[in-house]
């Protein structure tokens, strides 16, 4: 077997395959959860319902992700005799993790946009969905995306714990196939791989939500954020609403 | 083999506990150094030496951008190699964990500093105080006290981190939950039981810091 | 929260009335802001208030828009309950599904004007009459036009919110309103946000639309020549209640009170 550097990058390339699966996947799962528990703690009237949400959020941000992950890859399959997929169980923990997340931003989000702009939509009878569809959510988004970047971006690095639960994703195939197989000087190389591997996943997302803001601005009905020296700019601290890495 | 066998519950608490020590210690230890090398990194960004600005800004986003667990593989394999630094894998976990979260720290200290009002710097010029005294008696007090909620915050997080360790053979408590697992071959016990106590403590701390956010005022 | 003490039995209500308030009272906390407050305004009148600023000119009005809800008594409007509604014979409070039913006879344009600035003019205006009243987006997109030839502002149709001016967007919340035809019309210190050398643009559309419509209004302004060209009413509020009330001609010439003499002294000091 040729352990070389162009052997490296193609087992490596393989993994980086299955990232951006577990990314996508999980982006997806995240958001429809962020949006759905975001907009039930913002805006419901039912006290219960809220309570039984925010319970719910405060589970998945409470504890450690990577628990959540082996509990449902090695203690569920015992409790209901059903085994996911290893991909489509990192999907669903690192999204809905993630998403809990992100539910803060939706509700921080929507409870920011100013009470004229609900009380004019009540002032012409719209009803409740009307007024999260076509009033508080277009104005809510553009807010939401900054932070949302920096959330994703934590999600992609989540994605690596997924190589834990054998997900061949880039750092299991870094880690379970190449180690055993390289030298300690060619493993460094490899890691450097990795890392640069997520680094360029990390910038490409970036760009990607630099130009959904955009997007939102427009839809929100203002003049966009001025365009940065870099495409990949993003703010600097992250926002209060994210508890900071996972 | 199905449900809750409290035999095995109890067989594997212990254990957890003890693990859960070792959970602390790198908690706080990493913090600790996340603390200290995060508000030097600030200052070297906010340093107007010109490449090591530039430096020190490239290597925070290149930490913050790339996960955890391979910034650990990195130090733990990589470092005895290249730089000839050989650490016991509790110390590999605390090194990687506090110069992740200093990434992150950095850029708490940094809008704490940006924070302060202008006229808290005419004021100190007006004094003519020398620069270090304006920074060390002015600046980088008010800073921190902004900066404590959101370190706070990241302590949390660092401690649910933790249990990526074991993939470098730390026996901290999740560690320690997969052994037991292991040896009862059953995992809903110990990894239920791991989830609650993240849960137990974070939870709590959580809200300490949000009381801490109101307390210290807004950023 | 049927509490008898809580909703009366009011009078019954005659057939010209168009709002009638009956012992409306409301706090906020501690702060009482309306106080035992009746309050008729009958079809097709012009009512304006005026009084010093806190006096609670504007929480009639919020109250009247179901944006804030009475802390005792009880507003109808057509002699129906809107603060409250009736459920197995008594009368408890209304749900946030009456009072969108209700609401949709009441306009109002608000200070701040309040237009959406995530859709363009035109969509301001026609929004709610396709989704609430279900006319189709080409009836409503005609009645817009129309609207907003009223108000001077055939050609901005198109327009963001941001692009305009504040008499602009001011007289677009105004079409904005009229658009979902209103029977009563709440207008809270429209020009008060206006530079000086819009106001007169504002009142002027205002004016027509009292002059061309038999649309109910109460109004909250310190325009004082406007007021009393407009309204058939004029009520001066202090502390939660109604000081004086009288024809325009009447309370602003001869006013019977010595509060109200201090204020429109003080009023009209600074214009
Ligand atoms: N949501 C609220 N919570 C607490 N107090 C309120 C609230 N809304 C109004 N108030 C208080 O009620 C009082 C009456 O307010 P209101 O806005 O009705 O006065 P106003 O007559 O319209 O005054 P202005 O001429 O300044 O507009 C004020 O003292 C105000 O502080
Ligand atoms: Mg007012």
């Amino acid at each position: 077997m040729p352990a070389n550097f162009s052997h490296f990058l193609s087992v490596l390339g393989q993994g980086a395959g299955v990232t951006v699966e577990l990314t996508v996947g999980g982006i997806i799962v995240a958001t429809i959860d962020a949006f759905l528990c975001g907009i039930i703690l913002s805006r419901s009237r039912l006290r219960i319902l809220r309570f039984v949400v925010r319970v719910y959020v405060e589970g998945w941000r409470g504890s450690s992700e990577l628990v959540q992950l082996f509990w449902v890859s090695l203690a569920a399959p015992t409790l209901i005799g059903f085994k996911l997929v290893p991909l489509w169980a990192g999907i669903l923990v690192i999204g809905l993790n993630i998403g809990a997340y992100g539910s803060e931003i939706v509700r921080g989000a929507l409870n920011a946009v100013p009470r004229e702009q609900r009380e004019g939509a009540v002032a012409l009878s719209l009803g409740p969905w009307q007024q999260l569809r076509k009033v508080l959510l277009p104005q809510a988004v553009v807010e939401m995306i900054p932070p949302f970047n920096t959330l994703f971006i934590q999600l992609i690095q989540a994605t690596a714990l997924a190589s834990l639960i054998n997900v061949s994703d880039i750092t299991y195939q870094g880690k379970q196939i190449l180690e055993p197989i390289a030298s300690q000087g060619q493993f460094t190389l490899i890691l450097t791989i990795m890392l640069v591997m997520y680094l360029i996943l990390s910038l490409i997302l970036t760009g990607i939500m630099r130009l959904a803001e955009l997007a939102a601005a427009r839809w929100a009905g203002r003049p966009p954020r001025p365009v940065p020296l870099r495409l990949w700019a993003r703010p600097a601290a992250p926002s209060a609403g994210v508890g900071g890495p996972s | 083999m199905t449900g809750w066998d409290w035999g095995v519950a109890s067989a594997a608490f212990p254990l957890m506990l003890k693990g859960l020590a070792v959970t602390a210690e790198a908690t706080v230890l990493g913090s600790c150094l996340a603390f200290v090398l995060g508000l030097i990194l600030t200052l070297l960004r906010l340093s107007r030496v010109p490449v090591l600005a530039q430096v020190t800004w490239a290597f925070v986003e290149f930490v913050r951008d790339t996960p955890l667990l391979v910034q650990l593989y990195f130090v733990f394999f990589s470092f005895p190699v290249t730089l000839g630094i050989k650490m016991s894998p509790l110390m590999t976990g605390v090194v990687t964990l506090g110069v992740h979260y200093a990434a992150y720290t950095s850029d708490t200290y940094r809008a704490g500093i940006q924070a302060i009002p202008r006229g808290q710097w005419e004021a100190a010029r007006a004094l003519s105080l020398p620069r270090h005294r304006v920074w060390l008696s002015v600046v980088l007090p008010q800073a921190i006290r902004r900066s404590v909620p959101s370190l706070g915050n990241y302590l949390i997080s660092m401690f649910k981190d933790t249990p990526i360790l074991l993939t470098v053979g730390v026996l901290e408590m999740v560690g320690q939950a997969e052994q037991a697992g292991a040896a009862n071959y059953s995992y809903v016990e110990p990894f239920t039981i791991a989830g609650f106590l993240f849960l137990v403590l974070s939870y709590p701390s959580s809200i300490l810091v949000r009381r801490l956010e109101r307390y210290v005022g807004p950023r | 929260m049927s509490d008898p003490g809580n909703a009366p039995v009011a009078a019954p209500v005659g057939t010209d009335e168009k709002i009638t308030f009956s012992k409306v009272a409301k706090r906020f906390g501690p702060k009482v802001v309306l106080q035992d407050l009746d309050l008729n305004v009958k079809v097709g009148e012009r009512v304006t208030l005026i009084g010093p600023s806190g006096s609670g000119k504007t929480t009639i009005l919020r109250l009247l828009m179901g944006l804030e809800q009475v802390t005792s008594g009880t507003i109808r409007v057509d002699g129906e309950y809107f603060s409250h509604m009736e459920r197995r014979g008594k009368l408890v409070p209304a749900s946030e599904k009456h009072l969108r039913l209700a609401r949709r006879r009441i306009g109002m344009v608000f200070q701040q004007y309040n237009l959406f600035p995530n859709m363009t003019v035109l969509r301001n205006i026609t929004e709610a009459p396709v989704r609430v009243l279900g006319k189709s987006r080409a009836d409503a997109e005609a009645r817009a036009r129309e609207l907003l030839a009223m108000v001077g502002l055939e050609d901005c149709e198109g327009h963001r919110p941001h692009q305009l001016s504040g008499g602009m967007q001011q007289r677009v919340a105004i079409a904005r309103a009229l658009a979902m035809q209103p029977e009563v019309l709440l207008l809270d210190e429209v020009t008060a946000a206006l530079d000086p050398e819009l106001i007169g643009g504002v009142l002027n559309v205002l004016r027509e639309i009292a002059a061309t419509t038999d649309i109910t209004m109460l109004i909250v302004t310190h325009e004082m020549r406007f007021a009393q060209d407009i309204s058939d009413r004029v009520l001066m509020f202090d502390g939660g209640q109604v000081v004086e009330e009288a024809a325009p001609g009447k309370l602003f010439s001869d006013p019977d009170h010595e509060r109200t003499r201090q204020f429109l002294s003080a009023v009209l000091e600074k214009t």
